[in-house]
């Protein structure tokens, strides 16, 4: 039941799981939300790109009255996303105190307010600051077991040789229950109408009524390119490489700003043994998960399966040894 | 810096990684705030007080950089015992003439060794009162500054003359505390602690500050003098001509850099040289005496060999010896002939056609309401741009004809939208705020009629050429005498390789290596002096791209710097007195003994071969006449100058004065605002009431407009692209919780912002990000106004423009409009539509009892 269990949660490596043999490695991205100018130069590459559709009337209210986000989350047409989240001081005292809960620190309450008595000549800062801007780049995590992935019935979606998960428009028959499957609600079916190019001119929205998402630049891949987003941000807060080498820059990282004093700073995706066997685009957050919008523990559908095989197993199992209780108690005379 | 400058921001970054430290002064929380250490709010219009509490800071405590700033400022420089401070005059600097509203500036002059003043060359030494009513003459000076009659200083070594500059500073910002900074920046103490620690700690021999700023300090009507205090502090810390310091103008747009440096300015010619005045610098000897003196330090001296190599390059063999190389040809200022002073002009039906070229003015530009009126009254406007800008179709869509003020069929301008080739389409170069010029090379064609620049001035000027062809009239000679002969690629277009070439000049038939090569004899043509070497050798240097510019320190191999790829100017002031590196950490170049040259890191600015003990002869002039130790090679005195003794028309020390609309008193003087400062007092242009005046309630919040990351200007660039017009789809105003509960606004919604020229409408955003600060004792609100939308038929995404807000009050130094602080109120809602919209505005005038001598007391 080992090798099952690998294959539907837990630890392992995606590209020998589907058979590849080329001998490429797993890519990734390594997003540090802690140098993210949420310039959302990311957001409109990957549009470009891959020729993803403005958004129209159709994905809601153009302006969102919420900080400077007026993209609101991924979705068909918002493969890369960047969320504002702006917080005061006692926000940033929780996340203090979590982060060092989880670092294994003595707990310790951070002063959210500022010191009464003025200070000569302070080498940091008095007290925390009064506002927290927070800026992350989100976008799909290609999981190690992706739920979208196994529960597709048409072969749509699958895992390249990258150990990245794509969609193959052409094949998508626009069920849907990849949608449903995701647990992070990253991928969607985009709806189908027109585009309106130059004045007048009017085209179909391209892969309408299928499901759409990051395919972490697959085209680019192939030609040894870096995906449009890595490539365009000014900060490198998005790195693209070896799943292996993002992870350990993700930890290197993470181990300086704790040096630095930054607690509240945390890892998101680097767990193999979350979930989802961890996530192919790890995260470097500056908050707990919720407070970007991502869930805290996410888990891939297919983990519960073994589980489920056996509960239906012995249910199967109990009602063929009921009916044959039944029919040796109430057997046809013979 | 993030916001708007989300690329130059990755060496903000990437210097942060490395352990700087990062302060951002800014009266909103923007995205550099959200990377900054540390975010410190500030009423807008209110810094020449925090920086000047700095200087205050560095000077009283001893802090300053004790050995440098002896050896390259005008610290130990004495001063005219005429010389009056605002310390003495209540706020006005001695030489104030209240009826024109001007300096005399001869009392600030720099005392003789011998008795006397410093005065301009070919000056009598008396006052040169100015004569003009608008301004006084700060359009006059190129950028070498203004200059001097000789170098024959006094000094006083010991600082005990109290007239010697540092004693003079000492005195003028003894009142610059902590607590003023906290009464009118609205700053804490232990904020202002931290920053003048942070700034100390890290200036000096082993480490060096860098001030970045963009138009928040330039577009006040002081604005000006909020950059000379910044210069004044890092002078005095000993941070300018160093690697890591320094005062870095972050420019606007791609190439806005090298649009000053060969300039659409009105009062520049490229290179820095200032415009021939009219009645003043009429002949090219007159001219070049006021550009600066035979005997004064440094290389504007040579300014004679510049301006004629300019004129050779564009008048060629028409230019000679005896025609004063076509000095004549050259137009004269008759005054401030900025943008704003054209549209006013233009109103009154004083100008007749307008070309308008990747600019915006309907919606760009400060009270954008007047210039769409005023464009009405052209006879002929030509658009050039990428997209049907507002600009080009004012008179169809703009919110004065919904108003009724304007009506199609009675708008007599002709319009011509010529549709233009964008940066991808066409090659040059940009030159950004590091002085750096990179060439862009031609990705793909323009598509339909898309044109060049370029292509187009070069076109227009061949047919006007054509039609001129065998005029004898001497007002025709200029444009006949042009040289106009541009080598065409095989699609007709003009080889902007060629350009280059002309800018970079030649001598004798070759190209010129520098500008050392360019001569006063007219065997020399350069189109811009400073520009010179950037194709030295035949190779077009900006087009260099070394990977990480060569590996260097200075990645001198990617592009090129004017002038002589220099990457930090004035940079023997890296070096001790003595030729030394100040620290092995902070070196940049030095002097090698053993070569009897300078060395280093950089491309010295200075004589190369030139001794740090070397002592000029008496009686010399120019570059001869500089010191071992006289590292601002380009001042009239070879130093830095802490104190101005000429050059700024509003002053020689920085001085803080209230913005034209403030509801608050001025803490410093009893003069409100700058004394100088240049309004247009007209029924149209009607400013709000300022602290102790009645009405000031009427308008009684401060807005401030800015730019966010999603989008360019006024929105050519950016609100037609579908990828970034839905990133902010809307017109909004930020304000703070406390501002909402104030007025009943709600985030999501609507409010309608009416300032004493206009009313607008905008979404709400509520957010912490904008805070009320405390100053003396009252809360005041400040409103922020990204100003990216308009009004018209075109775009993806418009919306009410910000600038239909703004009053045009300027700088009288360069005529820039106050675009940073302006008076207004919010109300919840939609703006009213149609003509109710200018009662809404005039009943707000009414009751605020608005005249155009509101606000007009200094």
């Amino acid at each position: 039941m080992g090798f099952w269990r690998n294959q539907l949660s837990g630890p392992t490596d995606p590209i020998a799981d589907a058979n590849w043999t080329q001998g490429e490695s797993r890519k990734g991205f390594f997003t540090d939300t802690s140098i993210c100018i949420g310039c959302k130069a990311c957001e409109v590459a990957c549009k470009e790109w891959n020729r993803v559709p403005a958004r129209t009337d159709a994905d809601g209210p153009a302006w969102q009255g919420s900080s400077y986000d007026n993209s609101g989350h991924l979705g068909a047409n918002t493969w890369r996303h960047v969320a504002f989240i702006e917080q005061g001081p006692d926000q940033l005292a929780r996340a203090k105190a979590s982060g060092a809960v989880l670092l294994g620190m003595p707990k310790r309450t951070a002063e959210p307010t500022r010191l009464a008595e003025p200070v000569e000549a302070p080498a940091e800062p008095v007290g925390l600051p009064a506002v927290r801007w927070l800026m992350s780049s989100d976008v799909c995590k290609h999981c190690t077991h992706a739920g979208c992935l196994d529960v597709c019935p048409t072969g749509a979606l699958f895992r390249s040789e990258y150990g990245t998960v794509v969609v193959q428009a052409d094949v998508c028959n626009g069920c849907g229950y990849c949608v449903a499957a995701c647990p992070f609600g990253v991928i969607e079916r985009r709806e189908k109408g027109v585009v309106e190019i130059g004045d007048g001119t009017q085209q179909p929205v391209p892969n309408g009524g299928v499901a759409q998402k990051c395919t972490l630049c697959y085209d680019r891949l192939r030609d040894g390119q870096t995906p449009a987003c890595a490539q365009t941000c000014p900060t490198t807060s998005i790195s693209f490489g070896d799943h292996s080498d993002m992870v350990a820059k993700a930890r290197a990282r993470l181990a300086t700003l704790h040096e630095q004093g930054h607690t509240e700073a945390r890892l998101y995706g680097a767990n193999p043994d979350d979930g989802v066997g961890g996530t192919g685009s790890v995260f470097l957050l500056m908050d707990e998960p919720e407070a970007y919008g991502l869930p805290p523990d996410p888990v891939v559908t297919t983990r519960d399966l073994p589980r489920m095989f056996t509960l239906a197993g012995m249910a199967g199992t109990a009602m063929i040894g009921v009916a044959l209780g039944v029919f040796a108690a109430f057997g046809r005379p013979s | 810096m993030a916001e708007c400058h989300p690329v130059g921001f990755q060496w903000v970054t990437e210097a942060k990684l490395r352990g700087a430290k990062v302060i951002h002064v800014d009266p909103r929380f923007t995205r550099t705030s959200a990377q900054a250490d540390r975010h410190i709010p500030i009423r807008a219009g209110s810094d020449v007080v925090l920086l000047g509490a700095l200087i205050n800071h560095v000077l009283s405590n001893d802090l300053w950089f004790r050995d440098y700033v002896l050896a390259y400022t005008n610290a130990t420089s004495v001063i005219s015992p005429e010389f009056r401070d605002t310390e003495d005059l209540e706020g006005l600097f001695s030489g104030y003439d209240p009826e024109l509203r001007t300096y005399d500036q001869s009392s600030w002059a720099y005392a003789q060794t011998d008795g006397g003043t410093v005065d301009e060359p070919g000056s009598d030494g008396t006052a040169d009162t100015a004569t003009e009513s608008d301004t006084a003459e700060g359009q006059a000076f190129g950028e070498g500054g203004p200059p001097l009659e000789h170098h024959r200083i006094r000094k006083d070594p010991t600082l005990t003359d109290p007239h010697c500059v540092l004693n003079l500073l000492r005195r003028h910002y003894a009142r610059y505390t902590p607590e003023l900074v906290a009464e009118t920046c609205g700053i804490s103490v232990d904020d202002f602690a931290y920053l003048a620690a942070a700034v100390v700690a890290n200036s000096g021999r082993e480490r060096t500050t860098a001030f970045c700023y963009a138009v928040g300090w330039t577009q006040h009507s002081a604005g000006a003098q909020m950059i000379r205090t910044a210069a004044i502090l890092q002078l005095l810390l000993g941070n300018m001509g160093r690697p890591g310091g320094g005062i870095m103008a972050l420019r606007g747009h791609a190439s806005i850099q090298g649009s000053t440096d060969i300039p659409t300015l009105y009062n520049l010619l490229p290179g820095y040289l200032p415009m021939p005045v009219a009645g003043k610098t009429d002949t090219l000897a007159s001219y070049l005496d006021g550009i600066a003196s035979k005997k004064q330090k440094g290389f504007w001296a040579n300014a004679d060999a510049y301006t004629i190599s300019l004129l050779k390059a564009w008048f060629g063999d028409a230019a000679t010896a005896e025609n004063d190389y076509c000095f004549g040809h050259l137009p004269t200022l008759s005054g401030a002939h900025g943008t704003y002073q054209t549209v006013l002009s233009m109103l009154e039906g004083g100008v007749s056609g307008y070309f308008v070229l990747g600019q915006n003015p309907a919606v760009g530009s400060a009270h954008s309401r007047l210039q769409r009126l005023a464009l009405a009254k052209l006879d002929w406007l030509v658009v050039r741009d990428l997209q049907m800008i507002e600009t080009a179709t004012f008179w169809q869509d703009a919110p004065e004809i919904e108003t009724g003020e304007l009506i199609t069929d009675q708008i007599g301008t002709e319009v011509f939208f010529l549709p233009a080739a964008s940066y991808a389409e066409k090659s040059g170069t940009f030159t950004q705020t590091q002085r750096l010029l990179q060439w862009r090379h031609k990705a793909v064609e323009p598509p339909g009629d898309c044109q060049s620049e370029l292509d187009f001035f070069h076109l227009l000027g061949q047919k006007i050429r054509e039609r001129l062809a065998g005029s004898d009239d001497p007002r025709d000679r200029p444009l006949l005498d042009l040289t106009w002969d541009y080598p065409v690629d095989e699609h007709g277009e003009v080889d902007p390789e060629a350009v280059l070439r002309e800018i970079n000049g030649h001598a004798d038939g070759e190209l010129v290596d520098g500008f050392a090569q360019l001569r006063a004899d007219g065997t020399s043509a350069s189109g811009c002096w400073i520009y010179a070497g950037v194709y030295a050798g035949g190779v077009n240097r900006s087009a260099l791209r070394v990977p990480n510019g060569g590996g260097g320190p200075t990645a001198s191999e990617w592009g090129w710097a004017w002038p002589a790829n220099r990457r930090i100017l004035y940079n023997r002031a890296s070096a001790d007195p003595d030729g030394r590196p100040w620290s092995e950490r902070k070196k940049l170049v030095w002097w090698d003994a053993d070569a009897s040259r300078w060395v280093g890191d950089d491309v010295p600015d200075f004589p190369i071969g030139l001794a740090p003990d070397h002592r000029a002869a008496p009686g010399t002039g120019g570059p001869d006449a500089l010191d071992g130790t006289d590292a601002f090679i380009m001042q009239a005195d070879g130093v830095g100058w802490l104190f101005a003794p000429k050059g700024l028309v509003d002053g020689p020390l920085p001085t803080h004065y209230e913005a034209q609309e403030s509801p608050v008193p001025n803490p410093v003087y009893p003069v409100q605002a700058s004394p100088t400062r240049v309004t247009f007092r007209r029924q149209d242009n009607l400013f709000a009431a300022s602290a102790g005046q009645p009405g000031v309630e009427v308008y009684p919040y401060v807005f401030t407009t800015y730019r966010l990351t999603e989008h360019h200007t006024a929105g050519g660039m950016s609100r037609w692209l579908p990828y970034l017009a839905e990133l902010q789809p809307e017109m909004f105003c930020e304000v703070s919780p406390q501002l909402a509960a104030e007025r009943d606004l709600v985030n999501g919604g609507w409010a309608t912002l009416v300032s004493p020229r206009a009313a607008i409408e905008a979404r709400v955003l509520v957010t912490d990000r904008m805070r009320p600060l405390a100053v003396r004792g009252r809360t005041v609100h400040q409103i922020g106004l990204p100003y990216h939308w308009g009004v018209g038929g075109h775009a993806v995404v418009e919306g009410d423009a910000a600038n239909d807000l703004l009053g045009l009050a300027l700088d009288p130094n360069v005529q820039i409009q106050e675009s940073k602080v302006g008076s207004c109120d919010i109300r919840p809602g939609r703006r009213p539509r149609g003509p109710a919209v200018l009662d809404l505005v005039a009943e707000y005038q009414r009751r605020a009892g608005l005249t155009p001598d509101t606000s007009k007391e200094a």
